[in-house]
């Protein structure tokens, strides 16, 4: 279940290193272009490194939503409000904090990625193995999968999570009501 | 590869959390919110191999919830800048004492 079998092991660690490693490279990158429009270019790698992982952990479902709904729709939001606002040159002014600011975050981020990387690599991963995986992946391997690759993401959506898939339809109608009162221009200055 | 997954999924949570606390640019800390989520999602993404396809399910909600933020959140900073013709946090300090 973890690896394909169509993949040989070797190469797809390999192409699971790169696509890990290209996210991690475009990620600093990322953070630390003084441009919004090179950040933002940088921010799609990562995002299509993520989707090439998805595809490469049994998410191929999500790995083309990924392409289309974040490196496609959100990203062009992002780079059509830079557009609009004439941000595409670097900020002049200090963008970044001070020295001491930086320190601080870097502290920050250290001491949060400390206890994620030991909960990653150690015992309480093999913990959370549950105990009949083989036999569960095994029955999942003979049965019949419905739908492809589809089917066993939109079976548990429509039916598990119905109630919370139409409060989503509510949410994304509220969202864009909110948009477009805060976005329209005031015609009457008060 | 689970591990390496969730791994890396910690390092770019970690790297949007610094880069949201040491930009200034609003536009950039908004995209570094978004990095977090998707390395959120790579870890649902992750242990679903485990557990099922539900983390499959949820990472299909925080998208949505991902675009609805981007759409408000955008129309927000359309907003402000309007007003004081700047997106650099430093400069938007009204609620400062």
């Amino acid at each position: 279940m973890m690896q394909p079998n169509e993949f040989h092991p070797i190469a797809y660690s390999a192409a699971f290193y790169f696509f890990g490693l290209t996210a991690l490279a475009s990620a600093i990158a990322f953070v630390t272009r003084k441009s919004p429009v090179a950040a933002a270019m940088w921010l799609v790698n990562v995002m299509f490194c993520l989707a090439g992982l998805y595809v490469m952990l049994d998410a191929q479902f999500i790995g083309a939503i990924q392409v289309l709904v974040y490196a496609g729709a959100i990203m062009v939001v992002f780079l059509f409000v830079i557009m609009l606002l004439n941000l595409g040159h670097a900020s002049e002014l200090a963008d970044a904090r001070g020295r001491w600011g930086q320190v601080l975050a870097l502290l920050v981020g250290l001491a949060l990625v400390a206890p994620l990387l030991a909960l990653s690599k150690g015992d309480l991963l093999n913990r959370m193995i549950p105990p009949d995986l083989a036999a569960r992946a095994a029955a999942a391997a003979a049965a019949p999968t419905a739908g492809g690759v589809i089917g066993p993401v939109a079976e548990p959506l429509f039916k598990e999570y119905l109630l919370a898939f139409e409060l989503t339809s509510v949410l994304l109608l509220a969202a864009i009501v909110g948009a477009v009162v805060l976005g329209k221009r005031r015609t009457d200055a008060r | 590869m689970l591990a390496e997954a969730l791994a890396l999924s910690a390092v770019l949570f970690a790297i949007g959390v610094i880069g949201v606390l040491t930009r200034r640019n609003a536009i950039i800390i908004f995209m570094c919110v978004e990095l977090m989520l998707n390395a959120v999602n790579l870890s649902f993404v992750a242990l679903s191999t485990l557990y099922g396809a539900s983390g499959q399910v949820f990472v299909v909600f925080t998208m949505t919830v991902a675009a609805a933020e981007a759409a408000v959140g955008l129309a927000i900073i359309i907003a402000i800048f309007r007003h004081v013709k700047t997106v650099n946090l430093q400069n938007i300090n009204l609620l400062k004492g």
